[in-house]
């Protein structure tokens, strides 16, 4: 009898030991992760952060990499981000404004509900794959902002639609029925109620999905992204009329994290000092973007109490 | 009375004129909600365009490709050397870079995600989940370029510190760093598996006088088996993908080996390299890429298909 009660002491004290154990180990684990991440930051601005410089911002690409600059890179990014931007939300929040709101209970609305769960899977590269077969020599568009920024708007359509999806979900069905109740037909109801009960979780993913559109460079190489490029797209403001011009559109183009690859590739050691600005430039646009998107899902979680 | 009637007709005409009125907008109304209606639908199913796109086009470049090269020779030959005057077309020495960076990468990401998820869903406070979970997640939105550098030019360096006859562009470094990316995709999905088990169980096992270690391993993980199970095949799938980090730090010689501490190119580092040139539009090397990324997508749809069946079967109802 004392016997059994020691050793059943002595079990419990392992199993205890066990537990504390294994709470350090997560500890340790997720620390693991959190040390990578600054490990990466503080790595990227030892090394890059005597290059950042307004001279750094402002200029095109050189051969000598002192003189060498991000400008092409980052107008590029922003011309095909707005492209991917105007592309992927409207058809992005329509598709999930169908599913949640209109969708009837069919095979085709599972087929399609599967669909989208699969392409979170698919290889960003092989949208890149497609994009040069369909966009660039089908549809002629070219090495062009116009395709690199729809490629992109594929790409990202899934997260957009997640995120419609999720938001709607989250609007009571008491709006819905008041919005009927005063006579509203189904459009109504979504345009006027719930919509703007949900921007902000819209907006929240629309973020996110950006955020991942900027850091993409797989897709961007295959569908012909040049490396070097030391001019700008044409403007798309002009002094004479009708003002707006959409040369820019079919215009060659580079984008950030490719001139940040072109850069790391090189075997000179001046050359990896400019990726790593280049990094932290990117960096800063990811890590600002996610910051915002946070900053947004915790105020409107905050505002609004159903 | 006849003025009655009379007012009565005249009262008659005007809801009936308001009614046809009402019917024509509501009617216009009706047709408008019609065309919103199929307008959505129609951008829900871009979405399935997407994918017959891609399987569209893989498979008809692929075709073309296959009428140049055998299949057999495809599968079997050991050399790919498909850019050199002698090609050789040969998949193997580029799956096997494939798998081996996602097989490192795996055996880094599985374990540290997994008891991550366990311990953020068991053991760590509300507060404290509530600030690791973002700042984990952090670790995906980072850019994979920004990864390649930090594989490149800080973790190469510092295993070359252990292992001195490691090459500057290795599958190691190369893999570890997929595998600390693909941590958040592996703990975030867990553990959303795991706290949506029901609290009773976990109570339950609790009043057994089960430790929380207990209760995780016993009972949570195989009741979230098929969370666990999706959150699993995910990383896979990103790992398989993963294209800039090792097109930067694994290097772009295809070499068939099962070492990591050897440079190899991928799959995805190959159609990287090749796109970097200027392949003629409709040459054999150019319909390689597409044939390269076909064998890419069949390997994450088996792995999606395993995980499924896994799912299907040990799924638990409540």
């Amino acid at each position: 009898m004392e016997r059994n009660q020691s050793s059943r002491d002595n079990k419990t004290a392992r199993r205890k030991f066990y537990d504390g154990t294994f709470a350090i180990l997560g500890l340790l684990a997720t620390f693991i992760g959190l040390i990578t991440l600054s490990a990466l930051m503080i790595d990227l601005a030892t090394d890059g952060g005597s290059r950042l410089s307004w001279q750094f911002l402002l200029s095109f690409p050189s051969r000598f990499p002192e003189q060498a600059g991000i400008l092409s890179a980052w107008v590029g990014t922003t011309l095909v981000m707005l492209v991917t931007a105007l592309t992927a939300v409207p058809l992005g929040i329509a598709a999930g404004v169908y599913l949640e709101e209109y969708a009837p209970k069919n095979w085709l609305t599972a087929l399609i509900e599967i669909n989208i769960a699969n392409l979170a899977g698919v290889p960003s590269i092989v949208y890149g794959l497609m994009a040069l077969a369909l966009f660039v020599y089908q549809l002629r568009l070219g090495h062009s902002i116009l395709t690199a920024g729809l490629t992109l708007a594929l790409l990202i359509l899934p997260i957009v639609i997640v995120a419609t999806r999720e938001a709607i979900r989250a609007v009571p069905g008491s709006m819905r029925e008041a919005a009927y109740a005063l006579g509203a037909t189904k459009w109504q109801m979504v345009k006027d109620h719930v919509l703007p009960y949900s921007t902000g979780g819209i907006l929240t993913g629309v973020i996110i999905a950006l955020s991942r559109a900027i850091g993409e460079t797989a897709p961007l190489i295959t569908i012909g992204a040049l490396t070097f490029i030391a001019f700008l797209p044409d403007s798309p403001v002009k002094a004479e009329f009708p003002f707006v011009s959409f040369d820019w559109l079919t215009s060659p183009f580079t984008v950030m994290p490719i001139q940040m690859f072109n850069w790391v590739s090189r075997p000179q050691e001046e050359f990896h000092r400019n990726a790593a600005a280049a990094g932290l430039v990117l960096m800063f646009m990811t890590l600002a973007m996610n910051g915002l998107a946070i900053y947004l899902r915790y105020r409107f979680r905050k505002r609004i109490r159903w | 009375m006849p003025c009655f009637t009379s007012m009565n007709h005249a009262e008659t005409a005007n809801v009936t004129a308001a009614t046809r009125q009402f019917v024509a907008r509501s009617s216009m109304r009706r047709l408008g909600e019609r065309a919103i209606e199929a307008l959505l639908f129609l951008s829900a199913l871009s979405s399935v365009g997407i994918t017959v796109g891609i399987v569209g086009v893989l498979l008809y470049e692929s075709f073309s490709f296959f009428k140049h090269v055998s299949v057999i020779e495809f599968l079997t030959d050991t050399q790919w050397t498909a850019l050199f005057a002698d090609p050789h077309y040969g998949i193997m020495p580029l799956v096997a870079g494939t798998v081996v960076t996602s097989a490192v990468a795996l055996l880094v990401a599985l374990p540290l995600g997994t008891v991550i998820a366990i311990y953020l869903s068991e053991y760590a406070s509300h507060r404290a989940r509530e600030i690791i979970k973002p700042a984990l997640e952090m670790l995906s939105a980072v850019p994979t370029v920004v990864f390649g550098y930090f594989a490149l030019l800080f973790v190469t360096p510092l295993l070359q510190r252990l292992l001195p006859d490691l090459p500057g562009f290795n599958m190691l470094s190369a893999g570890i760093v997929i595998g600390i990316m693909i941590i958040p995709y592996v703990s975030s999905l867990s553990e959303d598996a795991m706290r949506a088990v029901p609290v009773q169980i976990r109570e339950g096992s609790y009043a057994m006088g089960a430790t929380r270690l207990q209760t995780a391993i016993r009972v949570l993980v195989p009741s979230a088996f098929s969370g666990i199970a999706s959150a699993y095949v995910l990383g896979f799938s990103r790992a398989v993908g993963e294209t800039m980090i090792v097109a930067v730090a694994a290097g772009t010689q295809p070499n068939l080996t099962l070492n990591p501490m050897q440079g190899a190119a991928t799959i995805t580092a190959y159609i990287v390299q090749v796109s970097l040139g200027d392949l003629p539009h409709g040459s054999v090397a150019y319909q390689s890429i597409f044939a390269a990324g076909l064998t890419l997508m069949l390997m994450t749809l088996v792995f999606n298909i395993a995980g499924y069946l896994l799912r299907k079967k040990f799924r638990e109802i409540y």
